[in-house]
């Protein structure tokens, strides 16, 4: 409803969600208290809770909806690791609260917890990656997860939403992380500060499940609060296939929901891109790179290491070599990916083209253990960030792309274009 | 005398704090490894009330509250930056780390030589002489006063921030 004034009380999605847990209707701007349905936190980000935690409560508010996954480095690479996963342990224990090392914290809560039109306060930066089961899933420091596990809350400012449709069909080789590449240098690495990117249009619609939380996980490189693709058919049948299908409402925000910008991407014709080192939004396509060397190649990550990309890069390898003077390295996501990959033989390919095939985790993503970087190293990654030093020496080089393009440069030694071994 | 530590754009928190350096829970240790390959001086030579001052979107990237506790460790004044990104602009307010913004030419002109002077309202660049008028959310006072969201939770409810 508009009313003559020109104001509207029609809402996005995400104001729904809050004013739900708000108790009150809330419009955009406003500072709001929301209960939380879940709350997320790893072997890292947790350990700096615990103390915090102390300090204003004694138990949990409830440790069926607290998730704390051993993920970023684990099993512990190191004593240091070791010691502040015994301390998580000892609190986890202390309180009730299960502890998941079953793969990356935001795949885990895909599978296994997320359900639509939920709010997930995740103590990670990645947590947006929900979205793409529509659900608000934000990411947020140690404190404010001390908060929420002390309270079942957190405080939130409603944010404005920047809707984003996407229309067109994809060519041959081009993935949706070559999408949302091409989205970040369109937006910048801050031009969704804040904001929440909804996704629609007619390619989203068609989109599983798997792209969708690629999709949403990046929006965290752009510097949106998150992203959200509303639930529909394909989410049901997703949820289905995990064994937790329930009825749930198709909440879509209203007709005259109030958008900061409404951008429409055609992906027609977007190539292969990739990310140049160090920076998420100077990206280009793969023509204008094809040819650099590489040392390393990272096929892993909450971003894009689900069955679907194992199997795009499957296609690839298969009964090929990885070029000599590479290493690529295989990191599920999660253990069931993993027990997937390796029913339908994709792991035992990996390994026979020269792979390193890891257990599931973050891995070489963050640079603590599992294919760490040296001065010279030149990596192509499937993962969401390519700072300086962020998979080690700072002086090495992160080039960011799909699992495709990091399964083509694997075989060949530099990047690559992937429709060069592309099979139908 | 109060220094202004200056940096440029995209300064993300791996920069503040590397994974390599971070796995302590020591707020000491956090602050002697404060950008330690960025900038190795910064840990070295930072004194208490010392300014950072940043581009955009300052503390992007990951949510490692451990850049926030380095810099309270290091008694940082304050933050001042053309903008910054959210986690760790929350993570700096609910520790009572005072985070504020200033536009791009007022920033531009700083040079780490300069006095910085910031009030309630203002910040004063005295060396150059310019000033420009500061915005201080509600939620900011309340935390910082209390030395963050913590020392707040003992004399009030999280629902009170509402009021």
């Amino acid at each position: 409803m508009i009313f003559m004034d020109g104001k509207t009380n029609d809402k996005t999605i995400v104001q729904k969600i809050f004013s739900a847990r708000a108790g009150r209707e809330l419009s955009v701007g406003d500072l709001a208290v929301v209960n939380v349905d879940y709350v997320l936190a790893h072997d890292t980000t947790c350990a700096w809770a615990i103390d915090p935690f102390y300090q204003i409560a004694k138990r949990v508010f409830d440790p069926d909806k607290i998730h704390i996954f051993f993920d970023h480095a684990y099993p512990a690479p190191s004593t240091q690791a070791a010691q502040l996963q015994t301390k998580i342990r000892n609190f986890a224990n202390e309180q009730g609260i299960k502890i998941y090392t079953d793969g990356v914290c935001h795949q885990v809560m895909a599978e296994r917890f997320l359900r639509p039109n939920t709010l997930l306060l995740g103590a990670d930066s990645h947590t947006p990656t929900g979205g793409g089961l529509g659900a608000f899933c934000a990411g947020f420091g140690s404190t404010d997860a001390a908060v929420a596990m002390a309270t079942g809350k957190a405080w939130i400012r409603v944010p404005e939403t920047l809707k984003i449709n996407i229309e067109g069909k994809l060519g041959a080789g081009v993935y949706t992380k070559d999408v949302i590449l091409s989205i970040a240098k369109d937006l910048s690495a801050e031009g969704a500060n804040y904001k929440v990117i909804e996704f629609g249009g007619s390619a989203i619609a068609k989109m599983p499940v798997s792209s969708r939380l690629t999709l949403c996980n990046m929006c965290a490189e752009l510097g949106a609060k998150t992203g959200i693709v509303p639930a529909d058919e394909m989410t049901a049948q997703y949820l289905e296939s995990q064994g937790r299908a329930q009825p749930f409402e198709f909440l879509r925000s209203d007709q005259n929901a109030e958008f900061s910008d409404v951008l429409t991407y055609d992906i027609s014709n977007i190539e292969p891109t990739v990310a140049k080192p160090p920076d998420i939004d100077k990206d280009v396509s793969i023509s204008e790179v094809e040819g650099i060397q590489i040392t390393q190649v990272f096929l892993g990550s909450c971003t894009n290491c689900r069955i679907e990309d194992l199997e795009v890069a499957y296609n690839i390898l298969r009964g090929k070599k990885v070029a000599d003077g590479v290493r690529l390295i295989v990191t599920p996501a999660s253990r069931q990916v993993y027990e997937l990959a390796l029913r339908a033989g994709y792991l035992e390919e990996f390994s026979k083209a020269g792979a390193v095939v890891t257990s599931p985790g973050c891995g070489a993503c963050l640079g603590r253990h599992l294919g760490v970087l040296d001065d010279n190293d030149v990596c192509v990654s499937t993962s969401n960030r390519n700072f300086t030093g962020r998979m080690g020496s700072p002086k090495a080089q992160i080039y960011l792309a799909s699992p495709a393009t990091a399964a083509a440069s694997a075989l060949a030694g530099k990047l690559t274009d992937p429709r060069r071994y592309f099979k139908k | 005398m109060v220094r202004v530590w200056k940096f440029g754009d995209s300064i993300n928190t791996d920069l503040m704090t590397p994974g390599r350096y971070n796995m302590t829970n020591s707020p000491e240790e956090l602050g002697k490894i404060a950008f330690i390959e960025h900038r190795p001086e910064y840990a070295k030579s930072v004194k208490s009330g010392d300014v950072i001052v940043g581009g955009r979107n300052f503390g992007c990237g990951s949510s490692r509250e451990t850049a926030v506790m380095a810099f309270k460790a290091n008694q940082i004044s304050a933050i001042v930056a053309k903008s910054f990104a959210r986690i760790f602009y929350r993570n700096c307010i609910n520790n009572g780390v005072v985070v504020l913004t200033a536009p791009a030419d007022f920033i531009d002109a700083i040079s780490e030589e300069d006095q910085i002077r910031i009030t309630d309202t203002e910040i004063i660049n005295e060396t150059k002489g310019k000033r420009v008028s500061v915005l201080v959310p509600p939620i900011v006072k309340k935390f910082k006063v209390c030395g963050g969201i913590l020392g707040y939770l003992k004399t009030h409810r999280l629902e009170d921030l509402e009021g």
